[in-house]
């Protein structure tokens, strides 16, 4: 039995103290929006926030991820309508969609604490998510839009400053 | 897609187009009996789309929806011409029932860049058949005459009483009464472009809002009651091994095993697998780390790519091998009187389709019916295998389609049924088999590995006046065992794989042009090889591509020039000629050709593509910038492509399409290598079979061209001119002449004369 708070709720499951997280989230708990993409680290599809900190769930163990909050792309935002999320729509990023959930979770990290990035910290934060159908052009576009709204809002900007 | 008109089945004159209404809602459907090429049952009435009492118009989707956004697209063709508001469309995925079969293939498939082109006149009917419907059940109740209304956002409308009414009002009132026959619906007089309100419109896509907030189903995110899972394990070998022994005493020891099961695979789809079953896809997979399994390797076991290199050269070298797809004059004569020959073979890996979404199925029996749930692009065929593996007629299997997280053709294999099928059989319980992404890439239905041989002959002007090119690969359509799909000799001595060779046809005027495809056994047997996005004009180009470029130089002139010269449209290339030379034109012009002073080490190259089927090309051009560093490794600063579409559906997917395949171009160029050893892929993972990722990614401009043709597909043609325009701007860069994909810097090295 481990206790895991996710999306501010704590919740008891039974897993294995090795068990990945990614398993527990989706299969478990069936939040299915963290995805499985290759188990290893390498593709970032199944990336959630760990304390703040944008982590692979496939390479996190349960037993790491007890008592700290955790937010999945569920818990991103409460109407999915963070700026991220409306920047994907605006810029019409997704397409087979399978990845996004993760690349809008990794992005979230880099506008938590650089809500002005330059192209080169875009592609630095977002080089380990893999998107096959190869949306990145859109992704970077996406993030600038994002973070332009992010800096046009004095709440969200001043909330930001205080998370980071 | 010419071939594939030929498909048993379609037979339009036998359907009813039939509309009813009723409070639950009015629907479209199209009545008749058709058999499906794979196999599959009788043609019962279908349903499009319906709209329900609140207005909403619901679309049922045929086609596999893998980030295409086809289902988005089907949707506006019916919305155009109903005249229904864009926000009130709503999409669901078709299950495998025959009645949703491709209005023209007669079958459930989704590739070959086929839909738009294939849907766009039945869904516009169908659209076009319920605005009459509705407009005559509004003439009744508005009591005015049916030809002085209008139909738009869902509202008809009666401009002289001012008078109107919703949809939802139509649908509500019953109102809506009509059948239209088969000669009806053809009489339909459709929009004409200039009436077009949503054709022609980036309208957002319906699928897109899903897709950032975690809410989109794929297959993957299947759940059922009492469902277990299911982890594979699986042998060192591609195809071929059967299971020796297997030991679960230490398997059993662990919490939530329930069972080992060795697949009996009937269909051949697999061989020599075993299911590790378990309560926790967790738990299931310790239980198939515990599971010992030996294995017998079968035939395969001493086949490696080297192997099939040699083993394709052998038969190339044979005059009698093959099939030829195109037997235009006398090459060896011409050949023999030519000024000048070339002769080159040019290869490429295997590639790894690698979507994002691993494969995986959910199977559960209920009562005498197998429900399977997954996302694929070949429902017909694809519940065919899976009622094989169980043992049922295709009747008593339903597909519940979802999301596909990627399809790229690897998703048009049924592979993924078996092991769920026989898993839920032998355990008696819904089982979700999830394939680890080592599964995944071990047991891909892979891009052929591809050998080609060219040999050209240029005149005393360098000219071209003699091309024999011949394609040896493995046959991935004719693995299908679907013979509709093959394609005769133009001799007619035999049946050879079209998707091999596509693109061969080409539309250069070249007097005496043969071209062969010739399957190569051995890796038909080793490597079960599937359709990869973009398919054969994903090689074929390749080596035309690059062979032109080689003549163009070894004739004293500019490539693009050269190429020019030969799209005079005489003959069978009138029309499709004019336009890949306008597409190449554009692509030129855009990037500043011939005009732009490149710096020591950097060049241009240019490419163009008639892809994917000579009838029905997106004729399409590339002009790819690179800078070549002394190490070989090259980097592409930018690609410039003009494809041309006819007709734009949705301008910004187009762009989105061209823009994905593009990249995707570049990755199989530089990026992707899979290689067979000991009958083994020996990539696993994402650490050694490496996709581009985003600091690899050139700029890239795209110019679409829409001339008013019939839409063509988009989402594989700019794929297939990436890598030939790639390799033509490595040799301008710095001399060097790669013939083998991927490019590699040690190749580029080599080769290098200007450094």
């Amino acid at each position: 039995m481990a206790n895991l708070i996710i999306n501010g709720r704590t919740i008891s499951v039974e897993a294995a103290p090795d068990t990945p997280l990614l398993w527990v989230i989706r299969e478990q708990l069936q939040m299915t929006g963290t995805k499985f993409g290759c188990g290893v680290g390498m593709c970032g599809a199944c990336t959630v926030h760990l304390a703040g900190k944008a982590v692979r769930s496939c390479q996190t163990m349960v037993s790491a991820a007890e008592g700290k909050p955790i937010t999945t792309i569920e818990g991103l935002s409460a109407k999915g309508d963070h700026p991220l999320q409306k920047a994907w729509i605006a810029e019409q990023v997704p397409q087979c969609g399978y990845c996004q959930s993760g690349q809008i979770m990794q992005a979230a990290t880099l506008l938590a604490t650089n809500t002005d990035p330059t192209r080169e910290e875009i592609v630095a934060h977002m080089n380990g998510n893999l998107c096959r159908c190869m949306t990145y052009s859109r992704i970077q576009k996406a993030i600038v839009r994002a973070a332009a709204e992010i800096r046009a809002t004095p709440q969200t900007t001043a909330k930001t400053r205080s998370r980071a | 897609m010419s071939k594939m008109e030929k498909l048993p089945g379609f037979d339009l004159d036998r359907r009813a187009f039939l509309v009813s209404a009723s409070a639950a809602g009015l629907t479209l459907s199209y009545a008749g009996t058709v058999e499906a090429a794979a196999g599959a049952a009788s043609f019962v009435p279908s349903v499009w789309y319906s709209i329900a009492p609140d207005g909403l118009v619901t679309v049922t989707c045929g086609k596999a929806e893998m980030g295409q956004h086809i289902s988005s697209a089907v949707a506006q063709m019916i919305a155009e011409e109903l005249g229904a508001r864009w926000k009130d469309m709503r999409l669901q995925l078709a299950s495998n029932d025959a009645k949703y079969n491709d209005p023209v293939l007669g079958v459930q498939i989704t590739g070959g860049s086929w839909s738009t082109m294939m849907n766009f006149d039945a869904m516009s009917r169908a659209g076009a058949a319920g605005r009459i419907a509705l407009a005559e059940g509004a003439a009744q109740s508005l009591k005015v005459p049916v030809e002085e209304l209008t139909v738009s956002d869902s509202m008809v409308r009666h401009k002289k009483s001012g008078k109107s009414i919703s949809f939802a009002e139509i649908v509500k009132s019953g109102a809506a009464k009509r059948s239209f026959s088969a000669d009806e619906l053809k009489a339909i007089k459709l929009k004409s472009p200039e009436q077009y309100i949503l054709i022609g419109k980036s309208v957002p896509q319906l699928d897109i809002p899903a897709k950032t907030n975690g809410t989109a189903k794929y297959g993957i995110d299947t759940f059922l009651p009492g469902m277990v899972y299911g982890k594979l394990v699986l042998p060192p070998i591609r195809y071929g091994a059967t299971v020796k022994t297997m030991d679960s005493a230490e398997a059993k020891k662990l919490p939530g095993f329930i069972d080992a099961v060795v697949l009996d695979d009937k269909t051949g789809s697999t061989t020599g697998w075993v299911v590790a079953v378990a309560d926790t896809y967790q738990n299931a997979r310790k239980a198939a780390a515990a599971l010992k399994v030996t294995w017998d390797k079968g035939p395969n076991a001493a086949v490696s790519s080297d192997t099939l290199f040699q083993e394709a050269r052998r038969l190339q070298g044979q005059g009698d091998s093959g099939f030829y797809f195109v037997k235009d004059g006398d090459v060896a004569g011409a050949l023999s009187s030519a000024a000048k020959t070339l002769e080159a073979e040019y290869t490429t890996n295997i590639n790894l389709h690698a979507p994002m979404e691993p494969m995986n199925a959910t199977a559960q029996k209920q009562g005498e019916i197998w429900h399977l749930y997954s996302g694929n692009q070949f429902a017909t065929r694809t519940c065919s295998l899976a009622a094989a593996a169980a043992g049922v007629d295709a009747k008593y299997v339903v597909m519940h389609q979802a999301y596909l997280g990627g399809g790229f053709g690897r998703r048009l294999d049924g592979d993924m049924m078996i092991p769920a099928v026989l898993a839920a059989k032998a355990v008696g319980k819904p089982v979700k088999v999830i394939y680890s992404r080592e599964d995944d890439m071990a047991m891909d239905f892979s891009r052929p590995l591809t050998y080609q041989k060219i040999r050209a002959g240029l005149n005393g002007n360098g000219a071209l006046v003699a091309m024999s090119h011949d394609v040896v690969c493995a046959w991935p359509t004719k693995r299908w065992g679907i013979d509709a799909f093959l394609t005769p000799s133009v001799d007619k001595k035999g049946a050879l794989d079209g998707f091999t060779v596509n693109g061969a046809d080409f539309f250069y005027t070249v007097p005496n042009h043969h071209v062969r495809a010739i399957e190569n056994e051995m890796a038909q047997k080793a490597t079960p090889s599937g359709q990869l996005r973009s398919v054969a004009p994903g090689w074929t180009f390749w080596a035309i591509e690059s062979m032109i470029d080689e003549l163009a130089h070894a004739a004293g002139k500019d490539p693009a020039q050269f190429r020019l010269a030969m799209l005079d449209g005489a003959g069978d290339n009138d029309g499709g000629a004019q336009r890949l030379r306008n597409a190449l034109l554009t692509a030129l012009g855009q990037s500043g050709y011939g005009a732009i002073k490149l710096p020591k080490g950097e060049g241009m190259g240019v490419a163009c593509v008639s892809s994917q089927e000579r009838k029905t090309a997106s004729m399409t051009a590339c002009v790819a910038h690179v800078a070549v560093a002394p190490s070989g490794a090259v980097k592409v600063k930018k690609l410039t492509i003009a494809s041309d579409v006819g007709t734009q559906v949705h301008p910004d997917n187009i762009r989105a399409q061209v823009e994905g395949g593009a990249l995707w171009g570049v990755s199989m160029a530089l990026y992707e290598k899979a290689t067979l050893k000991d009958g083994r892929i020996e990539q696993a993972n994402f650490t050694n079979y490496t996709p581009l990722r985003m600091s690899q990614m050139p700029e890239v401009e795209i110019t679409v061209i829409a001339n008013g043709q019939s839409p063509t597909g988009v989402g594989e043609p700019s794929v297939t001119v990436v890598a030939p325009a790639i390799a033509n701007a490595v040799y301008n860069a710095c001399g060097a002449r790669v013939r083998a994909l991927p490019i590699t810097a040690e190749a580029v090295k080599a080769g290098m004369t200007v450094t």
